[in-house]
């Protein structure tokens, strides 16, 4: 087993809808695997499927060669696996060091202890800063995570995603709404952060997508109509066809 | 609403601020029976130190943990019940038992009746979770009927303490000997449940409280963490439970009712759930009311009720955070602009509660008293509750206590809007 992610026939529909339509996909480990489409393709649903947010209505997932049939998401996480969501889903109440380091402590082996004293542990307060600080938040970290900018909650946001250090990384827009800047910040980081792990991101900036990806799946309308390198995507004509042509051509 | 916890802890070692407020605490609590001697005032702190436990307790459910209980008196009643059986016990067979020991058992039955409702009520927070406590809270005052042989029925259960090991020669006849035992257990109560929202649990349930769905995705169950919170609440409420037993020597079921449970939500929400300190302030305030209400008038829980809606509509953080509202102004070292607007407030706004207060009792003087008795008593002032003029006198002077207290509304703005502006005064 050398995939990290193993998608086969993965359906799911609600009521009648079909939302996604059988999707196939093998991810080595060590890819970084964009997922690109237009909007209400299916990505969002995709990643809920693998995550096991929701159940698929057919189809396996198979994470590190393991079904994760039944499963509910805290296992998938601790087998591994970490997600950002497209709509930030933070704890707003609690600053941003307590988020950042509530993403720590399952990784960092605390578990569910009730006999440790979190302020005293002087790796987990420096891995949060650590994380703070590469997300450029320090000069926000004792602020509830609510009051912050939408940038910023995209920031924390993915923050919390590489905290506990996870080997395969899902990244759900990571960069939406963030100004061109920050975007450059965050795909560095994203780079800097997913060496020797798998990644895999939705993100409709192609420039993102093309800079970061090893590969690209487009979904359309619940399917997978094209996989492979960035220029193979670029250069297929299914592909064009979905975009109408534009967007990727006109970007490269 | 922000948890402050965070603000005074320092991390990697125990440093002089850290311990200063507990050692104050231990110091008040050793000093207080010299202050207050008297067996009545003993009375109400015992009352007092057992319904902060109680409040400290709930709020791990519901400011920590997001839970809204209405049950949760049963904890501390079943806890309390226990205890007066193990004290029977003791009575009855001689069993070698400190009765210092005694609140353990409390809260060991809280802690094991916790885990079995536990196991299906914390499956979500919410509505769900409101529900099934409000029924548990119904199921148990029903059995307390029907298993006569714990609960004691309508009478209740009661036991004597002084038949335990004396302690060190103590008996525990004497209301100030009770009063340090439950002050100690006080002291420990507090510093555990204090030290538990330190430990990765206790940041997680909070987090759990915040938005469950994301806990999940960082590898917590937010149902376990929901657990772990709803036992150790019940652990503490036992441990109330089990030191009222040993004050008051009865449990009956009316200590495990709904108006019980009820009666902690308001302490808690009126001291403010979101800080820690917030449930003492509640339970501190809402004793030396009780008790001053009762000795005073028949109306206390008109005047209670009303609190709790304006703390509801015009504090909903509660007295800690009206309190805490004042942080920012004391940082910049300008509380002090405040003080002169606030203490012209004072007479106004008394005037104005205890006027409103006046005419409530007038009118209850009115319709409840018996017939042809007409005088009434009131602040030490002996009138005719009947006469024209004495309700000219209280409405009038109630009215324009409260026209006054609305002008003086903009200064108080103004005045807080100086104190917590960095620049200066200038506006
Ligand atoms: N709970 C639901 N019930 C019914 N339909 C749903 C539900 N959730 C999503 N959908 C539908 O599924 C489709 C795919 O949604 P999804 O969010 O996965 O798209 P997406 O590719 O992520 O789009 P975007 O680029 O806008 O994020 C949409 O048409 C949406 O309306
Ligand atoms: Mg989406």
């Amino acid at each position: 087993m050398n995939h990290a992610l193993e998608l086969s026939d993965l359906k799911k529909s609600y009521g009648k809808a079909e939302i996604i339509r059988g999707v196939d996909l093998k991810i080595d480990k060590g890819e970084r695997h964009a997922i690109i489409g237009p909007n209400g393709a299916g990505k969002s649903t995709l990643f809920n499927l693998i995550t096991r947010r929701m159940a698929p209505t057919e189809g396996k997932v198979h994470l590190h060669g393991q079904d994760l049939h039944g499963l509910v998401p805290f296992k998938v996480n601790r087998m591994g696996l970490s997600r950002s969501f497209q709509i930030s889903n933070i704890f707003p109440r609690l600053s941003v060091f307590e988020n950042v380091r509530c993403a720590l402590f399952y990784s960092m082996g605390f578990k569910y202890s009730f006999w440790t004293m979190v302020d005293r542990s002087k790796p987990l307060t420096e891995a949060a800063d650590a994380i703070i600080e590469q997300i450029n938040l320090t000069s926000r970290r004792d602020l509830p995570a609510g009051v912050l900018s939408y940038a910023e909650q995209r920031a924390l946001e993915i923050g919390l995603t590489i905290a506990g250090g996870a080997d395969v990384i899902m990244l759900d827009e990571p960069t939406a709404g963030m100004s061109n800047t920050e975007t450059d910040y965050i795909v560095d980081l994203i780079r800097k952060v997913t060496v020797g792990k798998t990644l895999v991101m939705v993100e409709h900036d192609m420039g993102v997508v093309f800079g970061l990806a090893d590969r690209i799946s487009v979904l359309v309308y619940g399917q997978i109509v094209a996989t492979g390198t960035p220029e193979e995507v670029r250069a297929n004509p299914k592909v064009q066809e979905a975009y109408l042509g534009t967007a990727i051509t006109a970007e490269h | 609403m922000t948890d402050t916890t965070h603000s005074f802890s320092r991390p990697f070692g125990i440093s002089l601020r850290t311990v200063m407020p507990w050692l104050v605490a231990t110091i008040v609590l050793l000093l207080l029976p010299f202050v207050f001697s008297a067996n009545s005032t003993i009375t109400v702190m015992n009352q007092m130190a057992i319904t902060i436990i109680f409040a400290l307790a709930y709020n791990m459910l519901l400011g920590q943990g997001g839970m809204l209980s209405f049950g949760h008196a049963v904890f501390m009643g079943i806890g309390g019940v226990f205890a007066v059986h193990v004290m029977s016990y003791v009575e009855v067979f001689g069993a070698p038992l400190p009765l210092p020991l005694l609140p353990i058992f409390g809260g060991i039955a809280g802690l094991i009746f916790a885990c079995i409702i536990g196991s299906f009520s914390t499956r979500q927070a919410g509505t769900v979770f409101a529900m099934i406590s409000l029924g548990v809270g119904e199921l148990i005052a029903a059995c307390s009927l029907i298993f006569v042989a714990f609960f004691g029925g309508e009478t209740g259960v009661s036991a004597d303490r002084t038949y335990g090991l004396p302690v060190f020669g103590v008996e525990f006849l004497r209301q100030s000997e009770v009063y340090y035992l439950i002050a100690g257990w006080l002291l420990l109560s507090v510093l555990l449940m204090y030290l538990y929202t330190r430990t990765p649990m206790g940041r997680m349930a909070n987090a759990v409280r915040d938005n469950p769905e994301r806990a999940e995705f960082l590898g917590y169950s937010a149902r376990w963490v929901r657990f772990y919170s709803f036992i150790f609440s019940g652990f503490f409420a036992g441990i109330a439970g089990g030191l009222f037993a040993l004050n008051y020597e009865i449990m009956t079921t009316e200590n495990m009712s709904l108006v019980q449970s009820g009666k902690i939500l308001l302490i808690t929400f009126l001291g403010g759930m979101g800080f820690f300190v917030g449930p003492i302030i509640g339970a501190i305030v809402f004793t030396l009311l009780t008790t001053v209400l009762s000795r005073y008038t028949e109306l206390g829980a008109l005047y209670i009720g009303t609190i709790f809606v304006l703390t509801v509509m015009y504090c909903p953080r509660g007295l800690a955070g009206l309190l805490m509202m004042h942080e920012p102004a004391y940082r910049l070292g300008k509380l002090r602009l405040l003080l002169a607007p606030y203490l012209k407030l004072v007479i106004p706004g008394t005037v104005a509660v205890l006027g409103s207060a006046a005419v409530f009792e007038m009118l209850f003087h009115v319709r409840h008293a018996t017939p042809g008795q007409h005088e009434m008593g009131l602040f030490g002032i002996t009138f005719d509750s009947h006469s024209p003029f004495a309700w000219v006198i209280a409405i009038g002077g109630t009215l324009a206590a409260m026209v006054i207290t609305r002008k003086l509304i903009p200064q108080i703005n103004d005045a807080w809007h100086d104190a917590n502006t960095v620049e200066g005064g200038a506006k």
